[in-house]
């Protein structure tokens, strides 16, 4: 009997999961599809990276949010270690390495250095709880960024040469380049990022976040949200676990920095300020804590709509306001809820009510 | 939540159906189509919205005297908020309306990236005031403009050779590459001018309390303060100075020329403030008094900045850099794109900012700084 | 001398803090939301006074006793509308994403009607400057007004909260909410009450911000909102003198921080301060450290 519901828990869970990637891999068949019969506009083409950028930053703050149920406002200072030190390394290698490699290599120092700044910071912000690592996430991301200004990086036939004061102060000879050039970033990073490696990072996130959910630590992880204390008494150690979940989540923001800054050619600071986090918060917030696909979905819609708007010119970012206040209603407001399972249940197709099925 | 995904799904496909269809529209081969990319909104809203506008008259005005080689011309104009991510979705948009080219876009880092796609697609760039070295790094691309190095190396030249100081403090804004690029060349050139750099000190999500900056300034004992800044942070930074009784020298770039058009701003505190700059709204030729005029009644009285006079410019210059190669409406981007980079070296426009020449290789106006100072509440030239 | 004129301009700054934080931190107290619309409550207040004097020509103390009228009912009108439906929602998250749509409604709605070009506010504060040690520190009449302003209203919010009935219903609303409930205290009426006054203060913020730094943009309210969070974080949420100290405390900081460090890292020492403190003392200097229980 027992073993029975676990299979069927178990078998549900995998459905879902496979459903997600489904759905990822439908999505970019049909455009593709699009692509290539020219279907899709030159706008479209062009969100197509960046709505992967916000799906991979979504589906991994959603780790932290949605899974350890911890408010972190600091999602962007990740992105930012990731988008900085792989643009770093693409300008530093140039055309020494074939381009391929060269990008992998790219993801994996962007992922490797997010991942380790989510981890330094996350040993002294994790004791923190609520609002209080709300405020300190977002203090951290701003640091970075705010550093991340004053640095100045040059290469020459010496090595390398680094400064905190002006690009003047690098002493660089005259065939040396200069690579990050303070508040005026790094530009000429080679465009590599398409479409095609968007979709098999967001693949790779998934896997990743899925099956650390599922696995003993994520359980753990999600028992501690539910109840701390519980969770301790039984001998779960809780920020251990969280810990784990904060540099993962760090590392895949910094896969999202990478895309994002090998989409552009340029690449600077402003971008990565409290109000990105907020931005990928609102995607995880909206498309349901914890829930996975909603959050791509809403990364999707959210990323999609303000280009929507465009017709609509002086009234874009008002209309893109009002819109986001009435989905948030829609979505969460308990009545709003009531009204919507009341119409749904009356149509055909919809579905029974699922009673305390949990939705991961 | 099962539902909730249901419902963002297909609002999801609603949309995406829906903009398929907007994609599908008919591009009208009679106009010249021309696309405007610039901040509308967000915190640098005032200089997107200054090119629109300074754009729109020169459109019109083009347009009421019979077009550019006999066809009319369109102005399309996108909003980019000062990012550069959704300067690329601007552009893209701006493509699948048919614009055949682009004026913009208006700000540094957001004209690189959108100069990294025009590059590729060989779209033909003029950006009326994106002043960072790379903004033009393509052979599509061209500025109105000074860029950063001319500016900072100008504004240290200017300062040396006339002897207007020696002991000098610069206040910028860290968080912005123009502020931040002239303030490198400034400084590199201020070497070799024997100027004395007392202090230089930055700013960043901070634009309301300037104290701290101008305390060390005057400690520094500096004669005069480089403000290679924007005029709103500018206003701010004049009206702290007077209250703490710090009153040496000011001078400024083209950033700072729209200062007196402050509402409410108590001018007298801009009294000997000089700046850079290649347009004054109160200077006396005919040209800038009738855009002037053209542009307070257009737009409620407000007083053009030095970016719509760079806006206005740039479409005379694309204009006479159509006339110049025989451009017909009916071309593609690129082929007009072909056309443009062979004659911006032709041609010569006398516009708002001056007498403007360019040099194809590297995109670069020709022209010549001037230099104003503020007497009376008006611009003098010095 | 110097170091003096730089604490002077820190108080002046922080003074500035403390006030939006004290509305921030009243808002937080009792409806245990962040209320990022809040920052921007405040340059609407700015904007009304400006336009009270300007286009309507009214009296400055008219115009900010009107801006105070129309901040209380757009911040009641705010909860009501946007909030209040979500308080049952089970995450405070999505008061949080509802607030930050609220906070681009009122910037974008500023931009349409004022533009976006910064408008110099007229000081309403006619006081003349203080001049100490011979002319060696200068104390404006601005700062002078925002900081009896600041301690007037910490008195007058402490004495409330502790002595008339409303008070101490929000007090008990803070402290248990379907307690407070079951004694018969209308919550939705105390919360509504908290928004009218921490909307009042923020127009009174607006002002005073406004009058020491003299321009409105429809992003004025955005970053002081944010560091006046960071303020009433780093006194204690919640906490009445928390939130006054707080701010003071990250005015001097910054200024000092930009006087002898760095200028273009001056926010990241902020910052870097505010998690050092938090680390020390996780709930803020005055924060009540409360372990939940199961």
């Amino acid at each position: 009997m027992n073993t029975d519901i676990v299979k069927k828990i178990k078998n549900r869970r995998l459905r879902s999961k496979l459903i997600t990637y489904l759905i990822v891999i439908v999505f970019y068949v049909v455009v593709q599809i699009l692509i290539n019969t020219g279907n899709l506009s030159s706008l479209l083409t062009g969100l197509l990276v960046p709505i992967c950028v916000y799906v991979i930053a979504a589906v991994s703050l959603n780790l932290v949010v949605g899974i350890s149920g911890e408010l972190s406002l600091g999602h962007a200072g990740f992105m930012c270690v990731g988008a900085y030190t792989s643009a770093f390394l693409s300008n530093v290698v140039g055309s020494a390495l074939p381009e391929t490699l060269r990008f992998i290599l790219a993801i994996l120092t962007g992922a490797v250095f997010a991942g380790l700044f989510g981890l330094l910071i996350g040993i002294p912000v994790l004791r923190l709880k609520g609002d209080y690592l709300a405020i300190v996430t977002l203090a951290f991301g701003e640091i970075i960024k705010n550093l991340m200004n004053v640095v100045y990086v040059g290469i020459d036939s010496k090595g390398l040469h680094v400064s905190t004061t002006s690009a003047m102060d690098l002493h660089l000879e005259p065939t040396g380049k200069q690579i990050i050039k303070g508040a005026l970033g790094i530009s000429g990073t080679p465009k590599n990022s398409n479409f095609t490696i968007g979709v098999i990072l967001i693949l790779l996130t998934l896997f990743i976040v899925q099956n650390l959910i599922d696995s003993r630590s994520g359980r753990a992880v999600m028992a501690a949200r539910d109840n701390r204390i519980a969770a301790e008494s039984i001998g779960i150690p809780v920020t251990k676990f969280k810990l784990l979940a904060f540099a993962v989540s760090a590392a895949l923001a910094g896969v999202a920095g990478v895309l994002y800054s090998h989409n552009l050619a340029t690449l600077n600071t402003k971008k990565f300020d409290y109000n990105t986090s907020i931005l990928v918060l609102v995607f995880v917030v909206l498309g349901g804590i914890g829930n996975i696909r909603g959050s791509m979905i809403a990364a999707v819609i959210l990323t999609a709509l303000p280009e929507m708007l465009r017709f609509l010119s002086n009234y874009r970012m008002l209309i893109y306001a009002i819109v986001l206040i009435v989905m948030m209603l829609f979505n969460w407001a308990p009545a709003a809820r009531e009204w919507r399972e009341r119409v749904l249940s009356r149509l055909p197709f919809g579905r029974r009510k699922a009673v305390g099925k949990e939705e991961v | 939540m099962k539902k909730l995904t249901k419902v963002l799904s297909i609002t999801a496909a609603a949309a995406m159906a829906a903009s398929m269809m907007a994609s599908v529209s008919v591009f009208a081969d009679d106009v010249f189509t021309i696309g405007a990319i610039g901040p509308i909104t967000g915190a640098a809203a005032a200089y997107g919205t200054s090119v629109m506008n300074g754009a729109q008259i020169a459109v019109e005005e083009i347009n009421a005297a019979g077009g550019i080689n006999g066809y009319q011309v369109e102005l399309l104009t996108a909003d980019d908020t000062h990012d550069a991510e959704l300067a690329v979705n601007a552009y893209n948009d701006l493509k699948d309306q048919g614009m055949q080219l682009l004026l913009g876009t208006v700000t540094s880092a957001p004209c690189i990236a959108v100069e990294g796609e025009a590059a590729n697609d060989n779209m033909f760039l003029l950006t009326p005031s994106g002043t960072a070295v790379d903004c033009i790094f393509g052979d599509n691309a061209f500025r109105v403009c000074f860029s950063d190095p001319a500016q900072g190396t100008a504004s240290a030249q200017y300062i040396g050779e006339h002897g207007l100081a020696t002991k000098i403090a610069i206040i910028y804004d860290s968080s912005d590459p123009y502020s931040a690029g002239i303030t490198e060349y400034f400084t590199a050139e201020a070497a070799n001018q024997g100027l004395e750099i007392v202090s230089s000190e930055a700013f960043s999500d901070n634009r309301t309390d300037f104290s701290a900056q101008l305390n060390k300034a005057k400690e520094g004992g500096a004669e005069l303060v480089f403000l290679p800044i924007y005029y709103q942070e500018a206003a701010l930074i004049l009206q702290q100075a007077a209250s703490m009784d710090f009153a040496p020298a000011f001078f400024g770039c083209d950033g700072m020329d729209g200062i007196l058009g402050v509402e409410n701003f108590d001018t007298s505190l801009a009294e000997g403030l000089m700046m850079l700059t290649p347009f004054t709204p109160n200077a006396e030729d005919e040209m800038t008094q009738n855009f002037v005029k053209t542009y307070e009644e257009k737009f409620d009285g407000l007083v053009p900045i030095q970016f719509g006079a760079d806006a206005y410019d740039g479409i005379y210059a694309m204009k006479a850099a159509l006339e110049d190669a025989g451009a017909t409406a009916d071309m593609s981007a690129s082929e007009i794109c072909d056309a443009m980079k062979a004659s911006m070296g032709n041609i010569t426009i006398t516009g708002l900012t001056g007498e403007i020449s360019w040099d194809p290789a590297t995109g670069e106006p020709n022209k010549e700084p001037k230099a104003v100072v503020i007497q009376n509440g008006e611009y003098q030239p010095m | 001398m110097s170091f003096l004129t730089y604490l002077k301009d820190g108080i002046s700054l922080g003074s500035v803090y403390a006030i939006i934080a004290l509305g921030y931190t009243m808002v937080y107290g009792i409806a245990k939301m962040l209320n990022f619309a809040h920052g921007d409550v405040i340059m609407v207040g700015a904007y009304v006074v400006l336009m009270m004097i300007t286009r309507a020509g009214l009296h400055p103390l008219l115009a900010v006793l009107i801006a105070m009228a129309a901040c209380t009912v757009l911040g009641m009108t705010i909860e009501m509308v946007a909030y209040r439906p979500l308080r049952k929602a089970g995450s405070p998250l999505a008061v949080l994403i509802t607030a930050i749509g609220v906070s681009y409604l009122l910037q974008n709605i500023a931009l349409l009607m004022f533009g976006a070009d910064g408008k110099t506010f007229i000081n309403v504060v006619s006081l003349p400057s203080l001049s100490l040690f011979d002319g060696g520190l200068v104390i404006s009449g601005t700062t002078i007004v925002t900081i009896l302003a600041n301690i007037i209203i910490m008195i007058c919010l402490t004495l409330f909260v502790k002595k008339t009935k409303q008070g101490r219903a929000m007090q008990a609303v803070s402290e248990d909410r379907d307690a407070a409930q079951l004694m018969g205290i209308n919550v939705n009426g105390t919360i509504s009450l908290t928004f009218a006054i921490g909307s009042a203060l923020a127009a009174i913020a607006g002002v005073l911000l406004c009058s020491a730094y003299p321009v409105v943009t429809p992003y004025t309210g955005a970053m002081p909102g944010i560091k006046a969070f960071v303020a009433a974080v780093f006194g204690g949420i919640g906490s009445i003198p928390g939130a006054m100290l707080g701010g003071i405390l990250l005015g001097v900081i910054e200024i000092l921080g930009r006087a002898y460090i760095s200028s273009q890292v001056a926010d990241a020492i902020v910052f870097g301060v505010l998690i050092i403190v938090l680390l020390v003392k996780p709930s803020g200097l005055f924060g009540k450290n409360v372990q939940e229980k199961v």
